[in-house]
């Protein structure tokens, strides 16, 4: 399975995931992708690391790696709860 | 309502100035988050799955309009232009940006608002009936009490550090609308023979994952030694209490281990130490927080049964409103008014800062300026003339805040769930909707009648689901969402912990397994009886089998 790293920011909380050039963005299309069989089977502890630099450099929280797959072409963390915190709650638009 | 004098605006302006403090060096990296977590949960800051929530003190559930006001501006200016009011009558912004709460602890503290202790190992929100100082049946004021309790309790160094967070709960009436059976302490008006109004103090009631409906400590104390009886529980429960094990450590867990007579024993013999030292509340110091809580000036009115039944007569609406949202008020003339933040399809407890704004002019113009939170997460004025009954309900209605559904089985309580909170295991808040948008028929809600349903989406029970008439609870089955449906639970007068019903069901046969208990329930009822009632007199069987079909929940979930 495919992994990304991902974190909430430190200043405003929101979700994050670690770019290929090591900073922070908001949408997952954007983070570094860790292939299922990676070249050096180290890359998703090497990373993680970057993420935990991250977290010592103030910029994020709870960096840590997240299982994703492709789903209809869209890639989603295979857990449910993670896919909600990557993509946001399921029901914004039914405020009082 | 209780105003702050010089030393609480002080106080709170200290405090203030003291987390932006924290803030800037958790920013500049002077803090690390191991470090930061417990200052910034104690003033109610915490993270949740999107972003930063910032949970703010509603007292006794008690706002003014100012106050109302302020926190839509809040809404606005910081968040995403909405709040969510809880199941602790407090509310809670889902949005907020840590470098920006500082600014927002110092917009509230202009309106003596604060966040102080609504998180963390202390005494949190002290709540109470949403009726309180008005409902006909009450006795007393519980407000004077919880306002004497919030002074004593909010930044007690003595309690600061307590092995678990702790709730107190009042009500001043016989009927019981705060729950005070599942909470830590709960505070029960009532007459001694003597016909002396005093309170039963309950203790080690509460929900998550160890349920317990609270046992009787005393009988009957005089309201002057309440907090000095209060304090003696504290110490032997913070002396006695367990730090080892968190899901061990609230006051429940210890009453249970030393049965209720010993621990009686303990907090008594702690008790004589200090009941009539300084926590003896003073007459004179009753005297001036009771003035903060004195009626307003009432107009001398009549009630107005004949014209209003006229009313409901003629306009079916407006009459489904009055007989679901309305309650007796102590004085002839007036009403108190439930405002529904259950409309079809909408979230529980949410409202957006618009509608805070236009609920602050009515309840200026209705309410005498006054309005109510209530654990049910619905909004409650409390001085409205019967005379304008109609008028107001008008206006509610163009705003979707009159759904005629209160105490009816659309007034759902759910917690943020999975949507939001980082502890859940399950969404709560679409199987509310579903719910709502399946059961939206004025005349249908009045024919089922009284019936509570509430969801957590996790074994915490934020959303009470154990006493709840219908629990639903959210949980996470070898990774997808199932909801465990419990029945018989009530958190009134004659509390009750909700029994399982079986297996978990997938969310989209929740909606359909409730209205074939309703069906049940509408079936085999007598004259009279509530949900509650016919459950409790026929017991769990014909409810399963609606639920699982005949051949029972292994064969239809293999």
């Amino acid at each position: 399975m495919s992994q990304m790293i991902i974190a909430n920011r430190l200043v405003d909380g929101l979700v994050v995931f670690m770019t290929a050039a090591g900073s922070w963005a908001e949408s997952i299309a954007d983070g570094v992708l860790i292939p299922d069989e990676a070249p050096d089977g180290d890359e998703s502890e090497r990373l993680l690391e970057v993420g935990k630099d991250g977290e010592r450099d103030c910029l994020v929280i709870d960096a840590c790696l997240i299982e994703v797959e492709e789903r209809n072409g869209v890639r989603t963390p295979t857990s449910y709860r993670e896919e909600i915190r990557a993509r946001g709650p399921s029901i914004q638009a039914e405020v009082n | 309502m209780y105003r702050y004098d010089e030393f609480d605006h002080q106080i709170v302006g200290e405090r203030v100035a003291q987390f932006r403090r924290q803030v800037a060096r958790r920013l500049n990296g002077e803090m690390n988050e191991d470090q930061f977590k417990p200052l910034r949960l104690m003033n109610g800051l915490y993270l949740q799955l999107h972003a930063y929530m910032l949970r703010v003190n509603v007292p006794y559930g008690c706002l003014s309009s100012k106050q109302l006001r302020k926190l839509a501006h809040i809404a606005r200016r910081y968040d995403k232009g909405f709040g969510h009011f809880t199941t602790r009558q407090n509310i809670q912004y889902n949005w907020i940006k840590l470098e920006e709460t500082p600014d927002i602890l110092a917009e509230l503290a202009e309106v003596e608002v604060t966040a102080i202790q609504s998180s963390g190992n202390c005494v949190r929100n002290i709540t109470a009936d949403q009726y309180a100082g008005r409902a006909r049946d009450e006795i007393e004021d519980p407000r004077v009490w919880a306002e004497i309790l919030r002074q004593y309790s909010i930044l007690n160094p003595e309690f600061s550090y307590l092995p678990r967070k702790f709730k107190f709960a009042l009500t001043g009436s016989p009927h019981d609308r705060a729950a005070v059976a599942v909470h830590d302490i709960g505070l029960r008006m009532h007459h001694n023979t003597a016909g002396e109004p005093g309170f039963e103090v309950l203790v080690g009631g509460g929900q998550g994952r160890t349920p317990v409906i609270a046992k009787t400590i005393r009988e009957w104390i005089e309201p002057e030694h309440v907090v000095s009886y209060v304090e003696a529980i504290l110490r032997i429960y913070n002396m006695y209490g367990r730090r080892d094990n968190i899901y061990k450590a609230r006051i429940k867990i210890l009453v249970n281990a030393l049965g209720i007579d010993k621990f009686r024993e303990l907090v008594d013999a702690e008790w004589e130490q200090i009941r009539d030292g300084l926590l003896k509340v003073a007459p004179e110091e009753l005297q001036r927080i009771d003035a903060y809580f004195r009626p307003p000036e009432y107009e001398q009115l009549e009630d107005l049964d004949d014209e209003l039944g006229r009313l409901r007569e003629q306009d079916a609406a407006f009459g489904a409103w009055l007989t679901s949202n309305i309650i007796e008020h102590k004085v002839r003339g007036y009403a108190i008014v439930n405002l529904s933040l259950k409309a079809p399809g909408k979230i529980p407890g949410d409202i957006s800062a618009d509608k805070m704004d236009r609920v602050a002019d009515l309840a200026d113009q209705y309410s005498m300026g006054e309005l109510r939170v209530s654990h049910r997460q619905n909004l409650v004025f409390v001085d409205v003339r019967q005379a304008d009954l109609h008028a107001l309900w008008r206006e509610l209605d163009a705003l979707e805040l009159a759904t005629p559904n209160i105490g009816f089985v659309s007034d759902v309580i759910a917690c943020p769930g999975l949507d939001y909170c980082a502890l859940a295991d399950a969404r709560s808040i679409p199987i509310a909707q579903d719910i709502s948008r399946h059961f939206n028929d004025a005349k249908q809600l009045q024919e089922i009648g009284n019936l509570t349903i509430n969801i957590s989406g996790c074994v915490n029970a934020c959303g009470h689901h154990h006493v709840g008439n219908i629990g639903i609870l959210g949980a996470n089955k070898r990774g997808k969402e199932f909801f465990q449906l419990t029945l018989g639970g009530s958190s009134d007068e004659n509390a009750s912990l909700g029994d399982r019903v079986g297996p978990g069901l997938p969310q989209a046969e929740v909606p359909a397994a409730i209205e074939r208990m309703v069906d049940t329930y509408l079936d085999l009822r007598k004259p009279d009886e509530r949900f509650l009632d016919t459950y409790r007199r026929i017991g769990m069987e014909p409810f399963k089998e609606v639920v699982y079909g005949p051949d029972g929940p292994k064969k239809r979930h293999p």
